[in-house]
């Protein structure tokens, strides 16, 4: 019999719906795997096994009572970053802060997971509250690459796009703030999408950078990522930011990009993407790449983006900024850990002490930065630069867009780092995000997709293909078409049954 | 606890310094929900019962801004003469306190709703002050800390505290003056006209129960004083808790007298927060702050900006109600009153009163009467304002037209005021309950007089002998016979028709 986990979402459902094999055999195959290999790649914090099979129980009744299934992923495992509310399960944010924390609402986009019959596996790894590039962040351990286990997975989702390469989940949610989703797919040689800012409801996404943070789609295939795009997607009157229009035909490009063709598609590769901080075998993926395009039917073109260049300082300013207010919450008097209330403190007293124990030296680090930069005498120099650069960037961005239908560029500058390698050093640590932070200044959407195995290491290399706001569908049609030129990828990643660390 | 403050004679103070006022006026709007959450707005409650996630700040939650709110500061900056901002904000105001889920407060900066804008204010000797609006912003209350254990209520000292959050989040618009210059001797008066005028203002426009007595109007009064020819202020304090409209008079004066003994004695005032002392009309040094609190405020990225337009601001403006002020004017023409008369209609806070006794069918003469005379002394003897009094005008109107038509003689109306203001119920209520009707029966009413007139004998022959004014006597002892209940002008009749038949 087939290894259930093997397949591509699209597949499974199809599976499913067609009583060929039920959701609860393949929930329970997916569960199988976590238990043989979770103990190596970490991809989860939590695991609703009872829950999950519920759920597969639950699609498997319907359909065989002839009713349609709920959506075309109904009876579908996945795996839910978090970062995202969930009333049967915890929420940790990979914080000890928010250890056993068990929110008493569902988020938005578990309520329509849920809704569409999506069997929720269980929790994700990150970085704490989102904050990094490896997942080493984790108050909880680190997640490592299951294509050398001795390697990052990115981050800060590093839990999602692990699970997803570790055959553990066909299909998971991550979120993106700087580059969150994209990252770590690129690492790990799977697709991961960040909608347009707003497409997604963020009600119940624990904030970290709210004018920035989008939760998205990570899965194996392109046409797997439409899928999910189209379940999670649409106006949400909760979120006042959320985009009250339809959701961009993401199902239906990804099968026209099928095909293959891209005759008349316009695809620019912004020139500043490249110079000292790149990997030469990123760079050798990425021209392979564009040739790809071209016979493909692509018009390449460089276009120039001058302000891309001051996006990674207008997000370390941004990004903490609103970390530091939105982590506020967290003071030990409503919910999370509390520590120092012994009667003998002041509440002033355990809110400091808590939040000392509470949160890891990065999440601090963001915190001091922020409230520095919002601080009196500064905000003008910092914060508010900051804004003016963004909107910069987006004029940037416009001006692309006038000649082309999507940028396209390496999705991060190196392949996987070993784990411990960036972690005494944050900047070198911050440049993985240096070409996915652009997209979330400007809210643009985005999406990294395999682009093969760098020929310096071996390791995974992300193309990232970018799309103007509320064009999400044109990141389908070319990623979907550049995945059939580019030939399988994941039945490359090494076996990790038996292997210890 | 803290010496008590020198003070100088309030005559002296006005002679050698010039006061400056400033007025922060909150005011909680009576919307159905809260301003950005979907919870009850309502006064009162079992602890904690009128909360959401939204509104308790939990991890992940959104704000959705309330239309209504909107609606109300809109119409509050119209009536106060603002400008009405074609685009506007909220900001984070960030501080940590534990009564504020999220240890910010959705509030506005530098964007308010409305701003540059005034309110004319009528004192008791009928001149007429300008009173500067500088700006009204909407914002969001906090909860509330009951603090247990300890003398004082406040927080230091005591043993532990307890954290309400059915405020949390009820909506606010704060209206704050420009500098209140060149009034004197008449500062502390003109305080208590603008917060009286104010709120006479806002309870006409129906937008709030302006209850100072429960905090849904709150006043904060900042006072400095220069010495007489300076023209830079001086240092002001801010004293809270004034909590009626009578404090805000003596809280000011308080202030006046004491930074005056403070500047004569050669020493500076200190910049502070005060807590006025309702028992002794005194204000006392809160906590002093060792930095000035940096609120770090910026724009408030999980909401959308607020931007009116035009032809909604004018719709709105339509819905103005007639302004007390405008009111006050129609009415004294319509009744044709004296200023003076007018003037004492607006000092005891009866005008609204009386204008909705007429409106409720009663003649204006008798309405005023009521409200001005007997009314006006029932709250001066509990010591509540006379709109505060549990009767209402409808019910004022219906003891007059009982009057009227001879069901109830002047004294019995007051008795059956006072049953309304006991809380028996209303006039016709109380008549029944009490048996208070006019004895109207000629035959009931002619047993007593002939009764009467067996008893003095001496009396009925002096009428008999032409001596009317005697039969005075007479009608006294039937009154007395029937509890007053009796209607004296036909008892006099009758007993003339008896003795002369
Ligand atoms: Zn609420």
């Amino acid at each position: 019999m087939t290894d259930l986990t093997r397949l591509p979402a699209a597949e499974l459902a199809a599976k499913i719906h067609a009583r060929e094999v039920t959701a609860v055999e393949v929930t329970q195959a997916h569960l199988d795997r976590i238990a043989e290999v979770d103990g190596l790649v970490h991809a989860f914090l939590h695991v609703d096994a009872e829950g999950a099979l519920a759920t597969a129980r639950a699609v498997d009744a319907d359909l065989a009572e002839g009713r349609e299934p709920a959506s075309a992923l109904a009876g579908v495992p996945l795996a839910l970053k978090d970062v995202l509310t969930t009333k049967d399960m915890p929420t940790t944010c990979g914080s000890r802060t928010l250890e056993n924390w068990v929110p008493p609402y569902d988020a938005t986009v578990t309520r329509r997971l849920r809704r569409a019959g999506v069997v929720i596996l269980g929790k994700t790894n990150m970085d704490e509250f989102a904050m990094g590039s490896s997942t080493e962040n984790s108050a909880f351990g680190p997640t490592r690459n299951p294509w050398d286990p001795e390697r990052i997975p990115g981050g800060s989702g590093g839990g999602s796009s692990a699970s997803l390469a570790a055959f553990e989940a066909p299909l998971a949610i991550g979120t993106d703030t700087g580059g969150s989703i994209r990252q770590p797919g690129a690492v790990t040689g799977t697709v991961g999408v960040k909608p347009t800012y707003g497409g997604v409801s963020r009600y119940g996404l624990v904030a970290f950078s709210s004018s920035l943070d989008q939760a998205g789609p990570c899965a194996r295939t392109v046409l797997d990522a439409a899928l999910l795009h189209e379940v999670i997607a649409g106006h949400d009157p909760l979120d006042s930011t959320s985009i009250d229009a339809p959701v961009p035909p993401v199902v239906a490009a990804a099968r026209e990009g099928a095909s293959g063709d891209l005759s008349g598609v316009r695809v620019g590769y912004v020139r500043e993407f490249a110079g000292e901080h790149y990997q030469r075998g990123v760079l050798g993926s990425f021209e392979r790449a564009l040739g790809q395009l071209r016979e493909q039917g692509a018009e390449v073109v460089e276009v120039s983006c001058p302000n891309f260049a001051y996006a990674l300082p207008a997000y370390y300013l941004i990004a903490p900024s609103e970390c530091s207010s939105n982590l506020a919450r967290f003071d030990a008097m409503r919910y999370g850990l509390r520590v120092a209330d012994d009667g003998e403190h002041s509440a002033e007293e355990v809110m400091s002490a808590s939040r000392e124990a509470g949160f890891g030296p990065e999440v601090k680090r963001r915190i001091m930065l922020g409230t520095y930069a919002l601080s009196s005498g500064y905000y003008d120099a910092y914060y508010g630069s900051a804004q003016k650069v963004r909107t910069l960037i987006s004029r940037d961005f416009a001006a692309a867009f006038e000649r082309v239908d999507v940028l396209v560029s390496p999705t991060t500058p190196t392949t996987a780092f070993r784990i411990g390698e960036r972690v005494d050093d944050p900047l070198a640590m911050y440049y993985a995000d240096l070409c996915t932070i652009p997209a979330n200044l400007a809210g643009n959407a985005a999406m990294s997709v395999p682009s093969g195995l760098s020929d310096d290491d071996g390791l995974p290399v992300g193309l990232q293909i970018m799309a103007p706001a509320l064009a999400d569908e044109r990141l389908y049609r070319v990623g979907a078409a550049y995945e059939t030129v580019r030939g399988p990828l994941l039945d490359r990643v090494p076996e990790l049954k038996g292997v210890s660390v | 606890m803290t010496a008590v403050a020198e003070l100088m004679d309030y005559a002296e103070v006005v002679e050698r310094f010039d006061p400056v006022l400033g007025l922060e006026v909150h005011v909680e709007l009576s919307t159905r929900t809260k301003m950005f959450c979907g919870c009850a707005n309502l006064f009162g409650g079992k602890p904690n019962t009128h909360v959401c996630p939204t509104c308790l700040g939990l991890p992940g939650a959104l704000p959705v801004m309330n239309g209504r709110a909107v609606e109300s500061a809109i119409r509050i900056g119209l009536a106060l003469n603002c400008e009405i901002a074609e685009w506007c904000r909220f900001a984070r105001k960030n501080y940590f306190y534990p009564d504020m889920p999220k240890n910010f407060q959705t509030s506005q900066y530098d964007e308010p709703i409305a701003f540059d804008g005034h309110l004319d204010v009528v004192l008791d000797d009928g001149e007429v002050v300008r009173v500067g609006i500088e700006r009204a912003h909407m914002e969001e209350d906090t909860g509330k800390s009951l603090h247990v254990g300890g003398a004082t209520g406040r927080i230091h000292g005591a043993e532990h505290s307890l954290l309400d959050y059915n405020r949390a989040g009820v909506p606010l618009i704060e209206i704050v003056t420009k500098p209140i210059t060149g009034t004197g001797e008449r500062a502390p008066e003109v305080a208590r006209a603008y917060v009286t005028a104010l709120r006479d203002l806002l309870r006409a426009m129906d937008v709030s129960d302006v209850r100072m007595d429960q905090g849904s109007l709150r006043c904060d009064a900042n006072v400095s004083l220069m010495r007489k020819g300076a023209s830079e202020f001086g240092t002001r304090t801010e004293t809270k808790n004034v909590n009626s409209l009578r404090s805000v008079e003596r809280a000011v004066r308080y202030e006046m007298t004491r930074q005056a003994a403070v500047l004569a004695g050669g020493g500076t005032v200190k910049q502070e927060t005060r807590h006025f002392q309702e028992a002794d009309g005194t204000t006392s040094s809160g906590r002093t702050k060792e930095t000035a609190e940096d609120y770090r405020y910026f724009p408030e990225p999980d909401l959308v900006p607020v931007a009116p337009s035009r032809e909604w601001v004018e719709q709105l403006r339509a819905t103005l109600p007639e302004l007390p002020w405008e009111r006050r004017k129609r009415i004294q023409q319509e009744w044709n009153l004296t200023d003076e008369e007018l003037r004492d209609l607006i000092n005891t806070g009866a005008a609204d009163l009386v204008a909705a006794t007429v409106d409720a069918g009663a003649e204006p003469g008798e309405a005023r009467s009521w409200w001005v005379q007997y009314l006006t002394q029932q709250a001066n003897a509990r010591e509540v304002e006379l709109a505060d009094l549990p009767i209402t005008p409808a019910q004022v109107a219906r003891v007059i037209e009982l009057v009227k038509s001879g069901e109830l003689t002047n004294k019995l109306a007051r008795e059956v005021v006072q049953g309304v203001l006991a809380g028996e119920g209303g006039p016709d209520e109380v008549v029944d309950r009490r048996g208070l009707k006019v004895v109207s029966d000629d035959s009931a009413l002619l047993a007593a007089v002939d009764e009467a007139l067996a008893a003095q004998p001496d009396v009925a022959e002096k009428i008999r002998g032409g001596k009317v004014q005697a039969a005075g006597a007479i009608v006294g002892a039937v009154m007395k016979a029937t509890k007053g209940q009796a209607d004296a002008k036909r008892v006099r009749e009758l007993i003339l028709e008896r003795v002369g038949g």
